[in-house]
């Protein structure tokens, strides 16, 4: 058994069903805005504030950002622990790898609560 | 005359590896490779490669031939070349050389040493044998053929980024040989095992070990149900 302290699930089986999961997230708050944009009538400010006032609207929008995050984590994860190896970069390689997850982390972390200010923000 | 393009390295006199261009007389005939290594070691008595049973058994002869890996013995000249008019013979990718077309299969065998490719029986030992209805023993077909040649191991990128952390093909059908065999008892201990971010996990499935294996097994499908077995072990 290899051991792992980075990966979102700690377990390999729960990240690979939470990317799973998340995907299926995002298909279908893909097809939703699609359907919104090019099937629904005509859009303007108004309307598009309307739709995003609905509650609904809102956990949906949060549930598929969250999705990316996770799915975005996973993916970067496994990304960074292929490339970024001692056994490819030598010594440097475990600095750089975390480095490279901490900035990874971040940006994830600022897309969720900017996420969440977007929808829920007061923005008068 | 078949122009042939052969990995050269020999850690005593060469400092990095080389491809050396060869001309080699068929007389018209449709070659195995495995033929044309050993006519060009004829000439060449350096020429250096892995060979036993020439007849796709054994498994020593696994070689990237014109890009992918195959066995030398039953990989048929013309196949491999696919209107090309060039053959080009590399060592299986991923493994350190140790001279031309010879690798070093140490990090392949490690991880097929970490799933216990034998049966672990805790229950006494009956009179004469185990018996297997043949429903259970059909379970074993597709992944008992297996020879360890290492091509499909040796053309997964995921092996490649990671050899000591991801079983590979190879080490995974094996695994799942042996946790389908209803003759073993330690599958809790073998699952075990496996559950990580990488010993099982970091097949994406892109299916290179299916494209290359020379018996038509399916490594791909293996990992699947591992991970199937994975999954209603822990939900």
């Amino acid at each position: 058994m290899v051991t792992a302290v980075t990966n979102l699930g700690r377990s390999g089986l729960s990240d690979w069903l939470v990317q799973r999961v998340t995907a299926l997230v995002l298909l279908a708050y893909t097809l939703f805005i699609v359907g919104v944009v090019f099937f629904g009538p005509q859009l303007g400010f108004a309307e598009w504030k309307a739709l995003f006032t609905q509650t609904w609207v809102r956990i949906f929008s949060m549930a598929a950002i969250l999705s990316i995050a996770a799915n975005a984590w996973i993916v970067l994860w496994s990304l960074t622990t292929d490339y970024l190896t001692e056994r490819l970069m030598g010594a440097k390689a475990t600095p750089l790898r975390l480095l490279a997850q901490a900035f990874i982390a971040i940006v994830l972390f600022t897309y969720v609560v900017w996420g969440i200010q977007i929808l829920w923000g007061n923005h008068g | 005359m078949l122009q042939v393009s052969l990995y050269r390295y020999n850690p005593e006199t060469d400092n990095t590896p080389y491809m050396q261009e060869v001309q080699l007389d068929t007389g018209g005939k449709d070659l195995m490779v495995l033929d044309v290594l050993e006519l060009l070691k004829g000439s060449d008595p350096s020429l250096t490669f892995r060979r036993s049973c020439r007849e796709g058994v054994c498994g020593s002869d696994g070689l990237n031939i014109n890009g992918k890996n195959g066995l030398a013995c039953i990989t048929p000249v013309s196949e491999a070349m696919k209107g090309g008019n060039k053959l080009i013979l590399r060592p299986l990718p991923g493994l350190p050389v140790i001279r031309d077309l010879i690798v070093d299969m140490g990090q392949f065998y490690k991880q097929y040493e970490k799933v216990r490719p034998f049966l672990i029986n805790d229950t006494p030992a009956p009179a004469i044998e185990r018996l297997q209805s043949p429903e259970e023993r059909a379970k074993l077909d597709g992944l008992y053929e297996c020879i360890l040649c290492a091509c499909c191991s040796t053309a997964c990128p995921s092996f490649w980024w990671n050899p000591d952390r991801f079983i590979g093909p190879s080490g995974l059908l094996q695994a799942y040989r042996f946790l389908v065999d209803s003759r073993d008892t330690a599958t809790e201990e073998r699952l075990a095992d496996l559950d990580d971010p990488f010993s099982v996990f970091r097949c994406h499935g892109i299916q290179n070990c299916v494209n290359v294996c020379p018996k038509g097994l399916n490594p791909t499908r293996a990992i699947g149900h591992i991970r199937n077995m994975l999954l209603k072990r822990a939900s």
